[in-house]
């Protein structure tokens, strides 16, 4: 029998039986949206966690460093050929070079220094880093209260809450609520920050250099700079409730400044004294480059090319690949639950033909007699079950989604409850709406073998004589 | 429909032949000899009539005729296929190309329209939506009941329902008739029409017919030859010449 013909036919007898096969296709609509409503919170808190992570900067970015700087010495395996005073200096045209790489969006400069802040006449010391104007997505200034800079030379700063808690004074004990960051927020944004700091002023003269040095690799000038102490207006644009800088450690910042103006104050960067025994140009020195990946999978080629370029790299590649791990375990772990009610629900299709074979035992024997073979009859009960798996898939796929959007509502309106941000943690992409719909006509199709074969079999002299 | 000239030209040729065909049931300790040792022969083209009283084993004889029951021994040769020896696939086309039936409680599929029960065969033969209509529209009308092509069997008289059945049972052009007691369930006047029809199809198709009947008149008045079973075995072999001669229809 032709594919048309089965399914008219598979159809018309599902009508037979309204109520039954009705019933039987709500089962396995309810195991189909159990599966999918168990596999997409999965996937949703996977997606959720990737975002925030990605977001976060943690995962597309790449720290680069000078072989010179020895505190990011590496092991042994990756020693290179050169020694760390033979090693390349990160300067302006290396990171230009670094941002033609392919696959990265942006190199810039880490700068970072600690030097004190006064604020209504107090002085405070703390550390203090450059922001590129992409920061502005970052997780962490989700909470911002206030504004990010108005622009990259603007002489503005975003405050981290608990700087902004040392500023107004206020400590937070531990096991105590922290204070809330709009809050702080209120007394703080407009104010004026006075900035001190160390800064390396333009060579006055040239030294030349003694004349057994001429032939060395170092130019024949050495460059002289002065070291002036200045300050700088700020005004408080933003509070961050969270830290963008929880990768750092203890190097991390809590001002931030706007990367343009960071980098036109010419701040002393412990770089610049380290290279102070060596010659160098008018061209600044970077203690170390941001490089930011266009995504986390090509952090791997682009830390390889830097470090072919003699540069040391660092990422947290790693713990992504575990985190993958980690939500492929929960995803089998969830399918597998949701799947229980598909079982359940396979249990209902074999009862349903079963009944269907002893109702219609008369009408298979009426076929056989009039020539369908046991093929025929065998495929006419895998379509039937077939119809009620595909009907049941595409019931329960919008009942899943249904069920999550539910879940979702609900759960968003209990974290706006606890002003928190809406978090959207549920997500049914493409490829589980047809697996759903594939997997519950396969199921379908199993739990049709028994009775389609047991309906084959049927003796039609038997079957003929059944009343 | 035309008479097959291929039928037409075998007409005197054996369509059917059994030898020492036996089919027994076991029922507990005790084994029933159904069909016990018929050996038969059926021309191309004839009409036979199966006679018996109730468990003389007519009817097991016709359902090993049709394909439908492998015999315990023997054997049942119809054109030259061995049934006994072919598989449950071969037997289905065997049935489906073959053999048209046609039976007491005409067996038409209470879901389906008289229509839709008429072109079935067509589907199983995998034959095209629109030549399967041509097809059971023809039928239909050959027997009558093109009117009644959309109705479902429940809403037709006994007489319809079998003159439906005998429309399935001709859908496939068969060169096999085998009726099972095709008037059972009839009145007299309805049952004179089914076998007026079931005997033009006999005569202007050339289709052989086996029918299965316990009533001697009716075999008298429509097969050429009729064939008597009592406990499973062939006890009379008996030619109908008037019907042989063309006299016997007009009798009432």
């Amino acid at each position: 029998m032709k594919l048309p013909d089965l399914t008219e036919l598979a159809l018309r007898n599902l009508r037979e039986s309204m109520l039954r096969n009705s019933l039987t296709t709500v089962g396995i609509s309810v195991g189909v949206a159990s599966l999918v409503a168990m596999l997409s919170l999965g996937i949703g808190l996977q997606q959720l966690v990737s975002r925030r992570l990605v977001k976060s900067g943690l995962f597309d970015t790449v720290v680069v460093t000078s072989r010179r700087d020895l505190r990011f010495t590496e092991r042994d395996q990756e020693r290179p050929a050169q020694t760390p005073g033979e090693s390349p200096v990160l300067d302006e045209s290396v990171r230009q070079e670094i941002e033609r790489l392919p696959n990265v969006l942006e190199a810039y400069p880490d700068i970072r220094f600690v030097t004190e802040l006064r604020f209504d006449d107090k002085p405070h010391l703390t550390m203090i880093s450059g922001l590129p104007s992409s920061a502005k997505s970052n997780d962490a200034f989700e909470g911002l209260q206030g504004s990010f800079f108005s622009s990259d030379t603007a002489a503005e700063a975003i405050l981290q809450k608990s700087f902004a808690e040392e500023l107004l004074g206020k400590t937070t004990a531990p096991g105590e609520a922290e204070p809330n960051v709009a809050d702080l927020a209120k007394p703080l944004l407009g104010k004026k920050l006075i900035m001190r700091y160390a800064q390396r002023a333009a060579p006055s003269t040239s030294v030349p250099l003694r004349p057994s040095d001429a032939s060395s690799e170092n130019s024949a000038v050495a460059t002289a700079y002065s070291v002036i102490s200045s300050e700088q207006k700020l005004k408080i644009v933003g509070i961050a409730d969270l830290d963008p800088e929880t990768l750092r450690g203890p190097t991390r910042a809590k001002v931030f400044l706007p990367l343009k103006l960071a980098e036109s104050l010419h701040v002393m960067q412990p770089s610049d004294l380290r290279e102070i025994s060596r010659a160098a140009s008018n061209q600044p020195l970077y203690s170390a480059l941001s490089v930011r990946v266009k995504n986390p999978a090509q952090v791997q080629m682009v830390e390889d090319a830097i470090k072919k370029m003699g540069f040391t790299t660092f990422s947290i590649l790693d713990a992504t690949r575990n985190l993958r791990q980690v939500f492929v375990v929960l995803d089998m772990f969830l399918g597998i639950f949701g799947s229980l009610a598909l079982a359940v629900a396979s249990i209902g299709i074999v009862n349903t033909l079963v009944m269907a074979i002893l109702e219609r035992r008369r009408e298979i024997g009426i076929m056989k007699a009039i020539g369908a073979s046991d093929i025929e009859v065998k495929k006419l009960f895998f379509a039937e079950a077939g119809a009620m798996g595909v009907l049941g898939g595409i019931v329960g796929v919008i009942l899943g989604w249904a069920i999550g959007q539910v879940i979702n509502l609900g759960t968003n309106a209990y974290l706006k409850r606890q002003s928190l941000p809406p978090e959207h943690f549920w997500a049914v992409p493409w490829w589980l709406v047809l697996s759903a719909i594939s997997f519950a006509f396969i199921v379908s199709l199993v739990s049709g073998l028994y009775p389609a074969g047991r309906a084959a079999r049927l003796d039609p002299v038997q079957a003929l004589r059944y009343e | 429909m035309t008479t097959s000239p291929v039928i037409a030209s075998t007409r005197t040729t054996a369509a059917i032949r059994s030898e020492n065909l036996c089919r027994h049931y076991r029922m507990g300790e005790t084994l029933i000899r159904a069909v016990d040792g018929v050996s038969l022969e059926v021309r191309a083209g004839e009409f036979v009539a199966l006679l018996g009283s109730s468990g003389s084993g007519k009817s097991s004889v016709l359902n090993l005729i049709a394909g439908l029951d492998h015999p315990t021994s023997g054997s049942v040769i119809v054109q030259d296929r061995d049934l006994a020896k072919l598989s449950r696939e071969e037997l289905a086309k065997y049935r489906l190309h073959v053999v048209g039936m046609v039976f007491q409680s005409f067996n038409l599929i209470a879901s389906m329209t008289v229509a839709e029960n008429v072109e079935l065969p067509l589907r199983f033969a995998e034959v095209n939506r629109s030549r399967r209509e041509s097809l059971a529209c023809e039928a239909l009308a050959r027997v009558g009941l093109r009117a009644r092509m959309n109705h479902r069997p429940s809403e037709l008289s006994g007489g319809e329902q079998q003159r439906a059945a005998l429309a399935r049972a001709l859908i496939m052009r068969p060169q096999l008739l085998l009726a099972d007691e095709p008037t059972g369930n009839l009145d007299s006047h309805t049952g004179t029409e089914i076998m007026d029809l079931v005997g033009e199809f006999n005569q202007q198709l050339g289709m052989t017919v086996v029918m299965v009947t316990h009533e001697r008149a009716l075999a008298e008045r429509y097969a050429q030859r009729m064939l008597f079973l009592a406990d499973g075995k062939l006890v009379g072999d008996e030619p109908n010449f008037a019907v042989q001669s063309g006299s016997a229809r007009g009798q009432p």
